[in-house]
């Protein structure tokens, strides 16, 4: 199909765009920038901030850019003297409307409305403050909701019910008195939240934010009857350098090994390994089942907190299709503060164990019932976001640029390629595959990469040969694509039918982890792509790029686990789930 | 939440004719609220299981328009006119009256769940301002004094 284009002229400069281009699009394409505050790429436009009005030649009335298609023969102007008082007065009408309190909120520094009113040059609150005192829920133990904050630009809702289809969030009320919440007087923890953050991914101010936790780290590593270790997840190591200006998905792994060592650590993990043990034994799960009990089929991934909890709240029907494999953050733990300790003679009690993840929900998942303390302690002590480990390195007196490049420590630190994609969409599915492969057939794939399930698409299928039986795979993103396969399978089950596929892996973020919800601020397709680049990048130069292929892996079994699946694996790497009620009142 | 509400024959029938078509939650939660008063948090959570709606939509709904009620009220609606002409008479002495020597909080319940207070806009009949309405009947040229005796005659 061929796009129509449109002939316009914005500022003065003309050009050519494809017929329904925004405005704000195509002033992009001329180099020109609109401000914006309620605008998000992932998003529909809702022109709630007004912001980006603009004006057309011959048209009295003043347009919102991001609303507004151009049409041919428009005469658009962007920016004049006018547009920046009015822009300037809807500024200061929603500083109006918002706590002074920069220098204490966890955005300052990082939040859209400050930069924009530095932008402005304002200088003073021009109209009254007509601030009303707002309850803050601290209720779930990943997100801080900040209502007074909120300058009801819609983001996080959005976000909630269309992009993960949670529906946690909603405006509640109307006017001055609209607040961003849960319906019915609830709290985020008694409300559908699945604690994925997206919402705190997409808030241009402070009014949603992970719940910060870096002291609890620093007290930990000050402590010195304390042996503090840490991890990092695969989707860290291709964000964590933006918080430094470097381009998003510049692999910094060996960077953030002597950084976290500089810290402190007594020794530094690497999400990564436990990924290549997960393969292990959810890969072993599946080829059991496959092999041997294909009715029981499909099973589903596990290893998303977010999704995990979703799957608690809206599907208990497909319980008995879900990996009975913990996540990677929790089988390194869970091995830390036995396998390690016990192989360095330390009192798991005094093991500190930090995570640094991509996710708000991981910071739920630590406690979310007792198999997360399969060492006899709560497994995991702290879990910290991309964006509180950069705060935490800048607070820290330690010159990210300057560190030389370092190693992790041994046996729970040694990953291969497969353990480094459980970072994106696919990258589960495929890191599976590839082993799932051997596992059924004693032999090594031809051609390990899977890129059918690779790529931003929603709901990704792929039918894999292994020997001659085909194994049908689906791979979901964002929750309202997890939805769509969800209800498949559930319509499957009901009227008794096979599920139209085998194996399915579900992450609760658009992109995977690389699109967390404790990422880096301003995350974009743009920004999602070339961080899911860099991990593909660290799978190719990988060494070994298959679990079963990983050293250190085979020798935790060796001299601990015996081999996947087995009795004490179960003990300490897989959990259980419970119907959860999607309201808790 | 464990027990149930239950909806009468009615309700049912309204909520199955309107289940698939456009604009049905508006209309669905009018029905509700004619049949409870209010909308009660249980007939919200049926609502979700019975049309395609999400708790967060309804609330968003209910909690947007005045109209709607999530609270039940008193056996009682009083109504106090604060449109211009009864504004101008007074109206606002007549809802202190009745807050602070009766008890009934403007858009609340009295604590004996008697009466509750609503405050309007014009009713349409300015002549008679100030004018205070219970329960569709109408009190107009009032005066704060004769509140005692009115509300006496609802007990």
């Amino acid at each position: 199909m061929t796009e129509t284009m449109i002939k316009i002229k914005i500022n003065e400069t003309e050009l050519e765009v494809p017929a329904g281009t925004s405005i704000l699009d195509a002033a992009k394409q001329a180099g020109i920038k609109i401000p914006t505050l309620c605008y998000h790429e992932d998003l529909l436009p809702t022109a709630s901030c007004g912001l980006c009005i603009v004006k057309i030649k011959g048209m009295n009335k003043k347009v919102r850019a991001c609303a507004t298609a151009a049409e041919n023969g428009q005469e658009i102007i962007t920016h004049d003297s006018e547009l920046y008082n009015i822009r300037k007065i809807v500024l200061e009408l929603i500083l109006s409307n918002h706590p002074n309190e920069c220098l204490t909120c966890q955005r300052n520094g990082n939040c859209e409305l400050q930069t924009l009113a530095k932008e402005f040059g304002i200088r003073e609150q021009v109209f009254k403050p007509q601030l009303k005192p707002k309850n803050i829920d601290k209720s779930t133990t990943s997100l801080i909701l900040d209502r007074q904050k909120c300058i009801s630009c819609g983001r996080c809702v959005q976000v909630c019910q269309n992009v993960q289809d949670v529906w946690a969030l909603e405006f509640i009320g109307r006017g001055f008195n609209t607040n961003i919440a849960p319906a019915g007087d609830l709290e985020l923890n008694e409300s559908p939240c699945v604690k994925c953050g997206q919402c705190s991914a997409h808030c241009p101010v402070g009014a949603i934010v992970e719940k910060d936790e870096v002291d609890k780290v620093w007290e930990g590593l000050n402590d010195t009857t304390k042996h503090a270790v840490v991890q990092f997840a695969p989707a860290v190591r291709v964000a964590f350098g933006e918080g430094f200006k470097l381009e998003s998905g510049e692999i910094v792994t060996n960077k953030i090994y002597s950084l976290l060592k500089k810290f402190g650590f007594k020794a530094v993990f690497d999400t990564n390994f436990s990924a290549d043990l997960t393969i292990m034994e959810e890969g072993s799960e599946f080829v059991d089942k496959f092999l041997n009990n294909p009715a029981s089929l499909p099973l589903i991934t596990s290893c998303c907190p977010g999704w995990v909890d979703y799957l608690e709240k809206y599907y208990p029907c497909c319980i008995e299709h879900f990996s009975t494999a913990k996540s990677p953050q929790q089988m390194l733990s869970a091995l830390a503060k036995t396998y390690y300790a016990e192989k360095n003679g330390i009192d798991p009690k005094d093991i500190f164990m930090v995570s640094v993840m991509p996710c708000t929900a991981k910071k739920y998942e630590i406690s979310r019932d007792e198999n997360m303390s399969a060492s006899g302690i709560q497994d995991t002590d702290v879990v910290i976001t991309t964006r509180e480990l950069v705060r935490m390195t800048k607070s820290s007196g330690i010159i990210f640029d300057a560190l030389p490049e370092g190693k992790a420590d041994s046996i729970l630190g040694e990953y291969t390629g497969a353990g480094t994609i459980f970072g994106v969409t696919g990258g589960v599915m495929e890191a599976a595959i590839r082993s799932a492969y051997y596992l059924i057939t004693k032999e090594e794939l031809s051609d390990i990469n899977i890129t059918p399930v690779r790529g931003l698409k929603g709901v990704k299928e792929a039918e894999i040969d292994i020997k001659g039986t085909k194994v049908r795979v689906a791979v979901a993103h964002g929750l309202s694509n997890v939805k769509k396969v969800m209800n498949k399978i559930k319509e499957a089950k009901a009227k008794g039918e096979e599920t139209p596929w085998h194996f399915i892996e579900v992450m609760a973020c658009v992109g995977g982890c690389v699109g967390g919800g404790g990422q880096p601020y301003g995350v974009t397709n743009t920004i999602r792509n070339k961080r899911t680049e860099g991990i593909y990048t660290d799978d190719k130069q990988s060494k070994a790029r298959c679990s079963h292929h990983n050293p250190m892996v085979q020798k935790v079994y060796e001299e601990y686990l015996d081999h996947p699946n087995s009795h004490k694996a179960h003990d300490l790497l897989h959990t259980s789930y419970t119907h959860r009620p999607v309201y808790l009142k | 939440m464990s027990e149930q509400i239950n909806f009468s024959q009615e309700l049912n029938d309204y909520i199955a004719e309107w289940k698939d078509k456009p604009g049905n939650l508006i209309m669905i939660l009018h029905k509700v609220q004619e049949e409870f008063g209010y909308v009660p948090r249980k007939a919200a959570l049926k609502l979700t299981e019975m049309i395609d709606v999400t708790l967060a939509k309804i609330y968003g709904v209910i909690t947007f328009y005045h109209y709607f009620k999530l609270e039940e009220p008193g056996k009682y609606q009083i109504q106090v006119c604060m449109g211009t002409a009864c504004y101008l008479k007074g109206g606002q002495d007549i809802i202190d009256e009745l807050e602070t020597n009766f008890g009934i909080p403007v858009n609340g319940t009295s604590e004996d769940r008697k009466f509750s207070l609503e405050a309007l806009r014009c009713v349409g009949c300015c002549g008679l301002a100030p004018v205070m309405i219970i329960d569709k009947q109408v009190y107009g040229k009032l005066t704060k004094e004769e509140i005692p005796g009115i509300l006496k005659k609802y007990q």
